[in-house]
């Protein structure tokens, strides 16, 4: 099986589908000819043709609303918003079109459209180029929130997406598009060659949206992750040395509420991690959900590891960034509590 | 299902030359200098609806001033211009190479563009605003902002006046006019319209310049800006840079194929100057009128500066990837620095001996400033308290704040 990093990955991912169904299409900011600035669709028009792999005026609203048009025509269009962070101009199309179409119209219209975006810290890319913005989507019902953590997941769950007849958000942590990042940044730069998840078949393979994976089993308390922090949680709990169980939930929305009741049933324990500042985010409503499903198992309050409730700031990247220390001492405290 | 009608085609729009390709710029039609009409600035909106598709230039290609819009600047003046673009071009080739060495994460330069910011900043007052893009340092320079609080930016080191909580080159400089910049592109030009309405509002005399990239002017910011500019007769001058590349997408992708960025304001009623924005006279007499038409209650103006992007987008992407080699050479405007420095040096009033004596003189001042930037500490080695990352989120931190800050340990 070849190996891949993230970004063939999906690349392999778009051409499976460009290739296996004439109704879709790609567009989006510099992702034509050029191949995008992560170069996730490179080679994709040279080999396609021009209207199946474009570039889009700069106006990630316009994209949206067009390709809400699109899907609801019969097509399945992929659009790349350039990085998470600019995807606000395109909430509102997000929101009150794509999430609602298919409610409002009972079923007349949908929009089977894909909006994958770039997302997350870790690169020093200041305010704009860093955010993770998952929780204002997993408020909307109607739209479904992806956020892969390795090369194989990240093309079979990109292919359910597409095929999904509904709207989906795709969000690529963008820090581990070239190699796995644990977040101790003082370490050599890994790529994904050797690391599990790089083996990726070439052919046309699905990862269902709702379905978390089990990186690792353990018995005393439960770790959730995704995307980048899936690799941070793996160094936090080997520096805790606590014998933790880690999830990596793939999409938040569907969320695998199963397989996170069951674990917690069974650890009584559970820390929550993600990048995205800590007030309002995603951890909340799932320290929410545990606590009404499994209170009378925990033995400690959940706990939740996030970035900071500040703007995502340049010169202070790992100030910032949720690494494996503080993970690892949120992991003793639950133990201790 | 078939009927007789012809299958329709989806069009995508392609630039007239890729790698590989020879550049060419003969697909545009560039008009001889000084052939462009100079209505009075106070004519009706209805009487100026042929300038949006002509194309304002004073310097012709011997780099004599000539026509009706010749702003008969002073010899001071033009050197002034010149000293601010060379120390912006200057500036900016060494701070990219400090991205290369690993000093800093990022950077942008303003490479043949130089004449926007520098121009404009002389022309308008100190108590307008600027509500610039990342390619208008030259806006800085101009006003003579000090290099070394530029560089500490760059560094998001101890120093760093935005106390390191932006990405390199988005500055903010109220003292000077220019107003804080963001990563997203466009999201300030309904500001300016904003802040000219408050001067008018106040009863003030102040009025306000936005600034956009051809390609942003996709965004609906742009769009909203005009609409409201032009309902509240604010006294504004909205620009769009057009340096023909929006990082690869060639300036079709933003509507370019069919019409110029100027005659966007035909259908919002607002005049449209379409100006040659490497020639520095040509920006300040079009920048002039639309100031005076600000400053009389005539409301705003779109300017369009025709110029083109000669680097790269940013450190982050080679230009040899999207675009012809030697394109940037072919332009037909040419270098707005050689071509202000050939009108002095027509005019008598430069040489090339003084104009390497300036650039010796901007090089040391740069190197100078890097070099105190440097002692302070470049990325990574030096950087604000951390607890400046949790001041400035509200006036004042509230609990949240308070007690992240103390897990810190700060
Ligand atoms: C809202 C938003 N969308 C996308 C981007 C990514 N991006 C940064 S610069 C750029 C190109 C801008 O082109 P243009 O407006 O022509 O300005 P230029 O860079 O040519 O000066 C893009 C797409 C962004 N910064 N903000």
């Amino acid at each position: 099986m070849p190996t891949m990093n993230m970004i063939q990955a999906l690349n392999s991912a778009l051409d499976v589908m460009l290739t296996e169904d004439p109704d879709t299409l790609i567009f989006g900011e510099d992702v034509g000819y050029f191949g995008g600035v992560f170069r996730v669709t490179e080679g994709l028009q040279r080999k396609h043709g021009l209207t199946r792999c474009f570039d889009a005026p700069i106006s990630e609203g316009g994209i949206v609303a067009t390709a809400i048009g699109m899907g609801a025509y019969g097509l399945r269009p992929i659009v790349e918003i350039q990085f998470a962070d600019y995807i606000l101009p395109a909430y509102d199309q997000l929101v009150s079109e794509a999430a609602r179409l298919r409610y409002r119209s009972n079923g007349e219209f949908f929009a089977p459209i894909t909006v994958r975006a770039p997302y997350g810290g870790g690169i020093f890319g200041g305010q704009t180029h860093s955010q993770s913005p998952e929780a204002i989507f997993a408020h909307i019902t109607g739209l479904k929130t992806v956020i892969p953590s390795n090369p194989y997941d990240a093309k079979g769950l990109l292919i359910a997406a597409i095929e999904d007849d509904d709207p989906v958000i795709f969000l690529e942590p963008k820090r581990i598009y070239n190699g796995p990042f644990d977040g101790r940044y003082d370490q050599l730069l890994k790529v994904w060659a050797g690391e599990p998840g790089a083996e990726v078949p070439e052919g046309r393979y699905t990862v269902p949206l709702g379905k978390a994976a089990l990186v690792r089993k353990g018995a005393d308390v439960t770790v959730i992750a995704y995307g980048t922090m899936v690799h941070v949680a793996q160094a936090g709990i080997a520096e805790s040395g606590v014998d933790a169980e880690l999830i990596d939930l793939r999409s938040i929305v569907p969320l695998d509420i199963e397989t996170i009741v069951a674990s917690v049933r069974k650890t009584g324990r559970c820390v929550i991690l993600h990048e995205a500042s800590r007030f309002g985010g995603f951890g909340g409503e799932l320290s929410a959900l545990i606590q009404e499903r499994c209170f009378y198992h925990l033995k400690s309050p959940i706990e939740r590891v996030a970035g900071w409730d500040t703007p995502y700031p340049h010169a202070f990247e790992w100030d910032y960034f949720p690494g494996p220390k503080r993970l690892a001492a949120a992991l003793i405290r639950t133990l201790e509590a | 299902m078939m009927s007789n009608t012809p299958k329709l085609q989806l069009h995508i729009p392609t630039p007239p030359g890729r790698p590989g390709d020879e550049p060419t710029f003969d697909h545009l039609e560039i008009p001889p200098a000084g052939t462009v009409r100079r209505p009075d600035m106070s004519a009706p909106e209805a009487d100026l609806r042929d300038l949006p598709y002509g194309l304002i230039r004073v310097l012709d290609d011997a780099g004599r001033a000539v026509g009706p819009w010749n702003p008969n600047l002073s010899a001071d003046r033009l050197r002034a211009g010149l000293r601010a673009m060379l120390l912006t071009r200057t500036f900016d080739e060494r701070l990219f190479r400090l991205h290369r060495q690993g000093k800093t994460s990022f950077y942008m330069k303003s490479e043949g563009e130089e004449a926007i910011g520098a121009c404009q900043s002389m022309v308008l007052g100190r108590d307008d605003m600027a509500f610039p893009t990342y390619r208008m340092v030259s806006w800085l320079m101009a006003r003579d902002y000090p290099l070394v609080d530029l560089v500490n930016q760059i560094f998001s080191n101890a120093q760093d006046p935005l106390k390191g909580r932006q990405l390199p080159i988005l500055y903010s400089a109220r003292q000077y006019g220019f107003y804080s910049l963001s990563g997203n592109v466009g999201s300030r030009f309904g500001a300016a319209v904003g802040w000219a309405m408050a001067s008018a509002f106040k009863g003030d005399d102040k009025i306000a310049i936005g600034y956009i990239g051809e390609g942003t002017t996709a965004e609906g910011d742009f769009h909203e800006a005009l609409t409201f500019a032009s309902v509240y007769r604010a006294p504004v001058i909205l620009c769009v840079t057009n340096n023909q590349w929006a990082i690869s997408s060639f300036s079709g992708i933003a509507g370019a194929e069919t019409t110029t960025f100027a005659a966007k304001a035909l259908a919002y009623g607002l005049p449209g100057l379409r100006v040659d924005g490497n020639d520095f006279l040509a920006i300040w007499a079009a920048t002039e009128w639309a100031a005076e038409r600000a400053r009389s209650n005539r409301g705003a103006t779109l300017i369009e500066l025709f110029t083109y992007r000669a680097g790269g987008h940013s450190t982050s992407d080679d230009p040899s990837k999207y675009r012809p080699a030697g394109e940037a050479a072919k332009w037909p405007l040419g270098d707005p620095v050689e071509r202000l420095k050939q009108h002095l040096v027509a005019l008598g009033e430069w040489d090339e001996t003084r104009h390497q004596a300036l650039q010796a003189e901007l090089t040391e001042a740069v190197r100078a400033a890097v070099k105190e930037g440097e002692a302070v500490g470049c990325l990574g080695k030096s950087k604000p308290s951390v607890r400046e990352m949790f001041e400035g989120v509200f006036k004042e931190p509230d609990w949240r704040l308070i007690e992240q800050r103390r897990e810190l340990g700060i």
